[in-house]
C-alpha cells in the first residue's frame, strides 16, 4: 500500500507527538559506548579458520595458471580456493553481472582477487599466499577515461555484447536546449572535474561464514545490503536461498562502501562449505582502499543559458565517468549523473550525455550522494558564475529559479514537499549574508550553493512488484513490542527510527520497543541502506504495521470499558479513557485484553512507492517519492602565500521533511557536510600511472581529524512531506552535495579565482592566483 | 607462544598468545574484549586506543609484552569502575556520548571515549581547542566531530558538578 493511501494531510498524527521530534536516545547508543555492541570481526566461533586473499599485482592481465600445490602442503592450511570453483558472475545490478569472487580469466586492476587461503590462523594464511604461483600474461592497462573512450582494445570486459570499454551511455534531452542557448542573454560554458574519493568507513570489511551439518549456511557480513547479498550468494554458490541466512551485525560505517556484494562474502562461504569449519576474513585497510566502490571521477562540460534577469533557460551537460574496472552500480550512476540535477531549480530545457567507461582501476560505485555530487558541483559553480556576470546576488538567483513544491521537473520527476526557500533563508540569515557577501577583506569570502536528493527511488535493483520494505511486529505479554525489519542500520540510526515510529503510533515509549534487524532468517525483506531510502520506506512500513495493531489494541480496550474506540488513547504506555478521566490501565493490560480477543498478536507492514517517473527509458531511475533539499554557505580564508584554502565555517540548512529525532538529523547533516568539505581540500583517491594507489592508508588518504574539521552550524528545515513517515524525508546524503560548490564559490568571493577542477590543492590555488595576476 | 601477565580493567590475567601479537590482538582475540576496535592496524585511526597507566595508547602498535606491568583500561572497564565508585548507569562520558548523538556507527567511539577520558582526568574543564587536540589521533568518519565535542563538554560539566 502506498503511503499516500495511509496518510492524508489531515492525518491524526500531525499533532501532539510524544516520541517523534524529541531528542530521544538511540536504541543501541549505550551498547556502542560501552563496547558491548558486536561488529562482524567481534564474532569468534569455535574452530574458526582465518582466510586471506591473494591479489593481482598487475592492472590488467590474463591469468594463465594458478598453482596452489606448495601452499596446500603448508602445515595449517585447510583449504585453498581459486576462481574456477566459483565460476558464476555476480554484480549488484542484475543486468551487469561482471564480477567473479576470484579471477577466472583475467585480473582487471591492481588488487583484483585471484585466490584465497583458509588456515588455522592469519599468519599461516599469509605465508601460504606467498607460496601460490600465478602465471600472468600482462596486458596493456587502460588507466585514463579518455583512453577508454577511444580505445576499444584491449576490452577490459571481453564477453559483453559491446566490444569496447564503454560501461554505459545515457543521453536524454528535454526541451530544445540548443534553441534556448541561441536565444539566451548569457551563456556560460566551462569544463569541470571531480576527482575520485572513497568512503573510508572506520570498520574494514569483514565476513564470517558457518556451514552447518544440515546444509544451512550462515553469513555474518559488514554489509549495507543483506538482501542483495543473500540473493547473490545463492546464485554464485548455487544453493537454495532458503538454506542461506545472512546477518548484518553492528556496522562500523558504510557511506555506500558496503553496498555491493563483495568477494570476501562468497569466499568465506565457499571455504566454510569446503572445510566444514567456520571461516573469517577481515580485510586490511589497504585492501579496503582497493575494494573502493567510491566516488566516480567525472569530467564534465556544462553549458547553461539564462536571461538577463537570471532566469535559467537551459542546461546542457556532457559527462565522462571513470568507472574503474567493474560495473557495480554504474548503470544507475550514469543515469543519476543527469537525472538528479533537475531541482531545486526549474529550467525549460535540459540535456545530458553521460558515458561511463571501464578503466583498469579499483571499481567505483556509490559514495554518499551517489552520482549526483559531481554534477551538482559543476552546475552550482556555473550558476554562481552566471550570477556574478549578471550582477545578481547568488542567493537571489537561486530563489528566482526555484522549482516550487507539488510540481514536476523538466525530466518528469514528481516533487512533493520542498523547503528549499527556507533553507536559503536560513543560511542567508545565519551568515549575515547581506552584510558579509562580497564585503569581506581580500582573502576571505562567503559562498552559497543548493541541492536536492532522493529519499529512495521507485526502481528496485531487480524488477519485482513486491514491497520495497516490509516489517513484522510481535506483541509480547510482557508489554514488549518486537519489530523485525530487513532494514540495515549502518550507524545512521535506522533501528532507532523504527523504534520511535512504532512507539509513536502505538502510544508507547521507545524503551517498549525492541528492533531485530537485517537477519534474512528472521526479518521481512528490505532492500537495504542505499539511495537514502530507509527512513522513508522502512519508516512507512513500520507505521503501517503498527497502525494495524493499534486498531486491535484500541478495540479490545474499548470493548472492555464499553466505550467508543475514539475515547481510548494510548499515551506513553498508559491507556486512558477520554470520556472518564478516572479510568486508565497499563499498556501491558491492554496487550492481554487484545490477546484474549484476537489471539496471538502480530502484524505486518509494508511500503511500496507509488508509480513515479517520466514516461521514457530510464525515467524511473532517480524518481523518488520525495526529495530532500539543502543549502550550504561556506566561509573560507585563502592563504595567498601558501595556496591553502582554510574552510572556517559551514552553515547547512536541510529540508528533511520532519526531523524524527533532531539530534540524529543534525548528526547526518554535520557528518555529510564535513565529508563533502574534505573532498574539496583534503581527500584524493589517486591511482598512479601504473594503477597503484598513491597512499592506501588513513594517514596518506587524508580524512579530516578533529583538528581539521571546520565549524559546522546545522539548521533543520521541516517541510512535512505528505507521504513521508510522519512527514519525514532523507537526511543522510543530501546535506553533502552543496557543501562542495559552496566552498568553491566562497573561494571566488575571497580572491576572485574560479576553481573548476577538484581537489583544490595549494598548487592549483597558487597557479590560479598567478594566472589572475598575469591577466591584470 | 608465550604467557603474558596483564592487568586489564583491574583484573590480573594470564594469557597465552603468539609472542609477536599486539596488545590489541590479545585483548580482542584471546580475552574477548572486543570493545577495542581495529580500523587500520597501523596506528592511523585510533579505534584501538586503550589507556596504559592512564595514558591513551594505540593497542595495535603496542606489543602485548610491552603492556605487562602496566594498568590497562579498555572501554569495557569504564562502566564497572563507575559502578564500583557507587555510580549508576554508565560512565558519565559514555552517557554523554549516547545523549549527544556522538555515536553513529560507534566503531571509533571506544577509542574516542578513552582519549576523552584521559583528557578529562588531566584537565576537568578543557576548552574546545584542547578537546580537538586530545582527539586528534582518533578518526571519526560519521559525525564530523561536532557532536563528539558537545558530548565531552557536557560530560565535563556534569562531572564537575
Amino acid at each position: 500500500m502506498a503511503a499516500r493511501d495511509q496518510h492524508g494531510v489531515d492525518a491524526p498524527w500531525d499533532q501532539g507527538f510524544r516520541v517523534v521530534g524529541k531528542e530521544n536516545r538511540k536504541v543501541d547508543g549505550l551498547a556502542k559506548a560501552t563496547g558491548e555492541a558486536i561488529y562482524t570481526d567481534d564474532i569468534q566461533l569455535p574452530g574458526m579458520l582465518h582466510a586471506k586473499m591473494l591479489r593481482s599485482p598487475h592492472a590488467h592481465a590474463r591469468v594463465l595458471s594458478v598453482n596452489t600445490s606448495k601452499a596446500e602442503a603448508l602445515s595449517g592450511v585447510m583449504a585453498i580456493l581459486v576462481g574456477a570453483e566459483l565460476p558464476i558472475r555476480y554484480g549488484v545490478i542484475p543486468w551487469t553481472p561482471d564480477e567473479h569472487a576470484l579471477a577466472v580469466d583475467k585480473v582487471r586492476f591492481i588488487g583484483d582477487e585471484v585466490a584465497a587461503v583458509a588456515a588455522v590462523d592469519e599468519d599461516t594464511a599469509l605465508e601460504a599466499l606467498n607460496l601460490i604461483e600465478v602465471e600472468y600474461e600482462v596486458l596493456p592497462a587502460i588507466l585514463e577515461p579518455e583512453q577508454a573512450l577511444t580505445t576499444p582494445e584491449p576490452a577490459i570486459h571481453e564477453d559483453r555484447k559491446r566490444q569496447d570499454n564503454i560501461s554505459k551511455h545515457v543521453e536524454l534531452a528535454f526541451g530544445d536546449v540548443d534553441q534556448q542557448a541561441q536565444d539566451a542573454d548569457i551563456v556560460v560554458e566551462e569544463d569541470y572535474c571531480f576527482h575520485s574519493t572513497t568512503h573510508t568507513a572506520i570498520e574494514p570489511h569483514c565476513a564470517v561464514a558457518q556451514a552447518n551439518s544440515d546444509g544451512r549456511l550462515t553469513l555474518w557480513s559488514s554489509t549495507q545490503i543483506t538482501h542483495y547479498v543473500h540473493r547473490a550468494l545463492a546464485r554464485v554458490l548455487e544453493l537454495d536461498p532458503a538454506r542461506i541466512r545472512v546477518i548484518q551485525p553492528c556496522l562500523g560505517g558504510g557511506f555506500g562502501g558496503k553496498s555491493d556484494p563483495f568477494s570476501l562474502e562468497f569466499v568465506v562461504a565457499k571455504l566454510a562449505l569446503k572445510t566444514g569449519r567456520p571461516v573469517k576474513m577481515l580485510w586490511t585497510r589497504e585492501e579496503v582502499f582497493y575494494a573502493h566502490r567510491g566516488r566516480h571521477a567525472m569530467q564534465m562540460h556544462y553549458r547553461t543559458s539564462a536571461k538577463k534577469d537570471g532566469t535559467i533557460t537551459g542546461v546542457d551537460a556532457k559527462i565522462l565517468i571513470d568507472g574503474g574496472s567493474y560495473s557495480s552500480f554504474g548503470l544507475v550512476t550514469t543515469y543519476y549523473s543527469g537525472q538528479l540535477l533537475t531541482g531545486p531549480y526549474t529550467f525549460p530545457s535540459y540535456r545530458f550525455d553521460s558515458t561511463r567507461v571501464f578503466t583498469n582501476k579499483p571499481p567505483c560505485g556509490p559514495k554518499r550522494g551517489h552520482g549526483s555530487v559531481q554534477p551538482r558541483f559543476a552546475f552550482e559553480v556555473q550558476l554562481d558564475e552566471i550570477a556574478h556576470r549578471l550582477r545578481i546576488d547568488p542567493i537571489e538567483i537561486r530563489r528566482k529559479n526555484f522549482v516550487g513544491e507539488h510540481t514536476h521537473t523538466v525530466n518528469g520527476q514528481r516533487i512533493t514537499s520542498n523547503g528549499f526557500l527556507q533553507c536559503l533563508d536560513a543560511v542567508e540569515e545565519a551568515t549575515d549574508w547581506k552584510n558579509c557577501y562580497g564585503k569581506m577583506p581580500f582573502g576571505q569570502g562567503l559562498g552559497v550553493a543548493g541541492s536536492m536528493y532522493i529519499s529512495g527511488t521507485n526502481y528496485p535493483v531487480y524488477p519485482n512488484k513486491m514491497p520495497q520494505a516490509g516489517v513484522q511486529l510481535k506483541l509480547d505479554r510482557s508489554g514488549l513490542v518486537t519489530v523485525f525489519t530487513g532494514g540495515n542500520d549502518i550507524g545512521q540510526g535506522s533501528n532507532s527510527m523504527v523504534a520511535y515510529l512504532v512507539a509513536e503510533e502505538l502510544g508507547l515509549l521507545p524503551q517498549h520497543i525492541r528492533v531485530v534487524a537485517a537477519d534474512t532468517d528472521l526479518c521481512p525483506v528490505d532492500l537495504g541502506a542505499y539511495s537514502s531510502r530507509v527512513t522513508f520506506m522502512v519508516g512507512n512500513a513500520a507505521i503501517d504495521g503498527a497502525r494495524k495493531l493499534r486498531k486491535q489494541l484500541v478495540s479490545a480496550v474499548a470493548e472492555h470499558w464499553q466505550v467508543d474506540a475514539k475515547d481510548v488513547r494510548f499515551i506513553e504506555g498508559t491507556v486512558v479513557d477520554l470520556s472518564d478521566a478516572s479510568r486508565s490501565m497499563s499498556h501491558v493490560e491492554a496487550f492481554h485484553l487484545a490477546e484474549e480477543m484476537f489471539d496471538t498478536l502480530g502484524s505486518t507492514g509494508a511500503y511500496n512507492t507509488p508509480t513515479l517517473g517520466g514516461d521514457y527509458r530510464g525515467g524511473t531511475i532517480g524518481a523518488s517519492p520525495a526529495y530532500s533539499f539543502t543549502a550550504h554557505a561556506a566561509e573560507v580564508e585563502v592563504h595567498t602565500e601558501t595556496g591553502r584554502i582554510e574552510v572556517k565555517k559551514i552553515w547547512v540548512a536541510h529540508d528533511c521533511g520532519r526531523a524524527l529525532n533532531p539530534i540524529i538529523v543534525r548528526g547526518q547533516m554535520e557528518g555529510s557536510t564535513y565529508m563533502g568539505a574534505a573532498e574539496v581540500v583534503l581527500e584524493n583517491h589517486f591511482l598512479n600511472r601504473f594503477g597503484l594507489h598513491a597512499g592506501p592508508s588513513l594517514l596518506d588518504y587524508r580524512i579530516p581529524t578533529s583538528m581539521d574539521v571546520p565549524e559546522i552550524e546545522a539548521h533543520i528545515v521541516e517541510s512535512i512531506d505528505p507521504e513521508g513517515p510522519f512527514g519525514a524525508k532523507e537526511a543522510g546524503e543530501g546535506p553533502l552535495h552543496s557543501a562542495i560548490p559552496a566552498i568553491a564559490n566562497a573561494v571566488f568571493d575571497a580572491v576572485g579565482i574560479r576553481l573548476r577542477h577538484l581537489p583544490f590543492s595549494p598548487a592549483k590555488v597558487l597557479a590560479a592566483l598567478h594566472a589572475q595576476k598575469e591577466l591584470v | 607462544m608465550r604467557v603474558f601477565h596483564l592487568q586489564v580493567n583491574g583484573d590480573t590475567v594470564e594469557v597465552a598468545a603468539p609472542e609477536h601479537w599486539t596488545l590489541l590482538e590479545v585483548l580482542r582475540y584471546k580475552l574477548g574484549l572486543t570493545g577495542s576496535k581495529q580500523g587500520c592496524d597501523k596506528g592511523d585511526c585510533g579505534a584501538c586506543t586503550v589507556l596504559l597507566d592512564g595514558t591513551p595508547t594505540l593497542a595495535c602498535l603496542c606489543l602485548a609484552a610491552s603492556a605487562e606491568g602496566k594498568a590497562i583500561t579498555t572501554i569495557e572497564g569504564l562502566l564497572p569502575a563507575h559502578r564500583a565508585q557507587g555510580g549508576k548507569g554508565a560512565d558519565p562520558l559514555q552517557d554523554a556520548f549516547d545523549r549527544s548523538g556522538a555515536l553513529q556507527c560507534g566503531f571509533c567511539q571506544p577509542g574516542m571515549i578513552l582519549s576523552a577520558k584521559a583528557l578529562l582526568n588531566q584537565n576537568p574543564n578543557p576548552s574546545l581547542q584542547e578537546i580537538r587536540q586530545a582527539l586528534a589521533g582518533n578518526l571519526c568518519r560519521c559525525t564530523g566531530y561536532t557532536q563528539i565535542f558537545e558530548a565531552i563538554q557536557a560530560a565535563a560539566k556534569e562531572m564537575q558538578n
